[in-house]
């Protein structure tokens, strides 16, 4: 199978260790995985905030660029949704085989025990367009339950928005801002160390917020904790 | 032709007005307490239908299927209601309605009429409209009742009064209403029973009457109001003349459709498995006079829009206000029409345009994050229509900081060595990340820390180790 990776402009550029668990993980599994370097973003935040003209050449690229392959792993539950659900809204017919990367884990690979260990207590954000657009259900929990060491404790509120929404957050910032309170104090109530998510631009919201009040907590995106094994540090 | 509808005067944007309702603790106690609330029953109420999901197919069917043919089903309703003794009367915008209404109440010889809890009514501003030509109108829903006697905003579509609780509630009714009894507590009971008295006065003496209505039935010329307490059944049967306000989309073509928008319907807006008074009536009653008044008002607009006319579809149930949580930290006022919510960031813009500062800035009040969608019991995808509103909003006027903004990043981002070139002169000046982002960045670090990027990005990281097959 060829397999793609489409890391993501906000983890190329902010969250690489994304990209390398990503990386990691699927070599583990025994999979190859591409990094084709025509790649650049998916064109949510444009689309998102109206700016159409601008998404369209993004989503063109994107196409272009995955066309040939037989899956394309994407570690972002919204720009997988963005294209899956929102290219043809665009003129785009998307590549077929995209996947957020619990969907291939499990629907492709098959697998839900990944061989990771990471022994800290862990509350699970499910993040709204994996919950609502993709979908996704349960996928990322079982995953996380095989992991070995991990104590996983049930987040309060788990499938209410944090307030990020993109632009949202500049735009709407007093909203987003309480949303991102309420977040805090629901992830601070789990006693969690670690706030994990499949989407590190909710991680960066609610992260930013945790870190700001020296909470205590911080945030990790599903591939790092999945990746992770006996003979890492952390 | 473009509705019109009461923006309220001076109304901010919803930004604005929403950093103030943020920083209100009571109003964001009362509305966390009673969206949640109603949250948790909603979703119990839902999960009890097994067929939940094709009842909503059917609804949105009906609707679609309705709306498609609007124009022949409304001539029907039209033949049906005239043959059973009603008056069908046809109002392009608010203007006309309101004359319309006022015209009916005057040849009456009437200055009183009760009110059965409309939308759109408060759509086109009718009670002031009637006050303009020295008619009074009394409120009669519970909820509606403490808001004009607050000389206050509806800011729920079916709890207008739900940004006020108990304690707020006795001091309207002791300053506002002349016949509530001394020392009223705040106990629901005596509040409900001062209402009550100070209604039951008002149903017995009124001779004209005031209604919306939840749904019409085309092939009967049946009209339908479905409400919790009563008061809503007296006013429209009392008084000597009913006078019913409906927006042309509140019709289903045949009574058996009833069936599934009567299970949906109460579920989704109160959590109830069966609505508590449920009125029909089909045309004049004897004795009784009725003019249905068939509202416009922007909506044949919405209907040409191929994305946006499903919000033509609302019941008006409210479930996407309860579960949205920026109606919840925002509360409805902010959103500056009758219509508040998710619902109304689309419906307002639409049936009035984005002229005023608060509808322009509406279908950005949303983080697209679905929770109303997903309740909607007739399907409405809320955030398609936000996303179409948004880029209409880019195509038809300048927003230079947001302009220039997302131009740079797109030139950014439509190069892969563009973007290289910008993650390395992000990482080689990481050390001088500020703390606090300059002009509206700063949005984001006011609450927030922001990412220190990283010395390398991902793609150089590939590059250097061969996706990690070099050291």
């Amino acid at each position: 199978m060829r397999i793609a990776l489409f890391v993501t402009c906000v983890n190329d550029t902010l969250y690489p260790g994304t990209g390398r668990a990503v990386v990691r993980l699927l070599r583990r599994l025994g999979h190859e995985v591409d990094f084709p370097a025509a790649q650049t973003c998916c064109g949510q935040m444009h689309f998102n905030t109206g700016y159409r003209a601008d998404a369209a050449p993004l989503a063109r690229r994107f196409a272009d660029t995955f066309d040939d392959y037989e899956a394309v792993v994407v570690p972002s539950g919204s720009c997988a949704a963005m294209i899956r659900d929102w290219y043809p809204t665009l003129g785009v017919e998307p590549p077929t085989g995209v996947y957020e990367l619990s969907e291939f884990l499990v629907d492709v690979l098959g697998v839900t025990d990944v061989g990771a260990y990471f022994p800290h207590t862990v509350t699970y954000h499910p993040t709204c367009h994996s919950l609502r657009m993709l979908k996704v259900g349960d996928r990322p929990l079982r995953l996380l339950r095989a992991v070995r060491g991990i104590d996983l404790v049930e987040l309060p509120g788990a499938e209410e928005c944090c307030g990020f929404g993109g632009t949202f957050a500049l735009k709407n910032a007093d909203v987003s801002a309480a949303m991102g309170a309420d977040k805090v104090a629901a992830v601070r109530r789990t006693g969690a160390e670690v706030l994990c998510a499949a989407d590190n631009s909710c991680l960066a919201h609610i992260g930013g917020a945790l870190t700001r009040r020296r909470a205590g907590v911080r945030a990790l995106h599903l591939a790092e904790i999945l990746a992770a094994t006996e003979g890492d540090a952390r | 032709m473009t509705g019109s509808m009461p923006t309220y005067l001076g109304m901010p944007s919803f930004p604005e007005a929403a950093r103030e309702a943020v920083g209100d603790t009571l109003l964001r106690r009362n509305l966390a307490h009673a969206t949640g609330t109603i949250r948790a029953r909603r979703a119990e109420a839902v999960a009890e239908l097994p067929d939940w999901e094709r009842l909503r197919g059917s609804a949105r069917q009906i609707k679609d299927h309705t709306l498609a043919h609007l124009g022949h089903y409304l001539r029907l309703l039209e033949e049906r209601v005239t043959g059973a003794g009603g008056t069908v009367h046809w109002a392009a915008d608010a203007a006309e309605a309101n004359a319309i209404v006022a015209a009916l109440v005057e040849a009456t010889g009437e200055t009183e009429v009760v009110k059965v809890k409309s939308m759109a009514t408060q759509e086109i501003g009718l009670n002031e409209a009637l006050a303009e030509a020295g008619i009074t109108a009394y409120e009669t829903d519970l909820a509606e009742l403490i808001v004009q006697l607050g000389d206050d905003r509806p800011s729920h579509i079916l709890v207008p009064a739900i940004h006020r609780n108990r304690a707020e509630i006795r001091d309207i009714f002791r300053r506002a209403m002349p016949d509530a009894p001394a020392g009223l507590s705040d106990s629901p009971a005596e509040l409900a029973e001062a209402a009550r008295r100070h209604l039951r006065a008002k149903f017995l003496s009124a001779r004209v009457a005031v209604s919306g209505a939840n749904f019409a039935v085309a092939e009967t010329g049946t009209l339908v109001v479905l409400e919790s307490e009563g008061n809503g059944r007296m006013c429209l049967t009392l008084p000597r003349t009913l006078i019913t306000v409906m927006g042309i989309e509140k019709l289903v073509p045949t009574f058996a459709d009833l069936e599934v928008f009567l299970q949906l319907l109460p579920r989704s807006s109160t959590a109830e498995r069966m609505n508590p008074y449920t009125s029909m009536w089909t045309g004049a009653t004897e004795g009784q006079d009725f003019h249905l008044v068939l509202l416009d008002n922007g909506r044949t607009d919405v209907l040409a829009d191929e994305v946006g006319r499903q919000a033509l579809r609302c019941i008006r149930c409210s479930a996407c206000l309860n579960v949205c949580p920026v109606y919840e930290r925002a509360g409805g006022h902010a959103y500056g029409s009758p219509y508040p919510g998710p619902i109304g960031a689309i419906l307002s813009p639409q049936l009035r345009g984005v002229g005023s500062k608060v509808d322009a800035s509406l279908p950005y009040a949303s983080t697209l994050c679905g929770a109303c969608f997903e309740a909607c019991p007739v399907a409405i995808d809320i955030p398609e229509v936000l996303v179409e509103l948004r880029a209409r909003a880019v195509e038809s006027a300048r927003h230079p900081l947001t302009d220039a903004a997302m131009a740079a990043a797109g030139w950014t981002l439509r190069s892969p060595a563009r973007l290289a070139l910008a993650q390395r002169a992000a990482g080689r000046f990481r050390r001088l990340t500020p703390r606090r982002l300059p002009g509206p960045l700063r949005a984001w670090t006011d609450t927030r820390d922001i990412p220190r990027p990283p010395p390398e990005s991902f793609r150089a990281w590939w590059e250097r180790t061969d996706g990690g097959r070099r050291p």
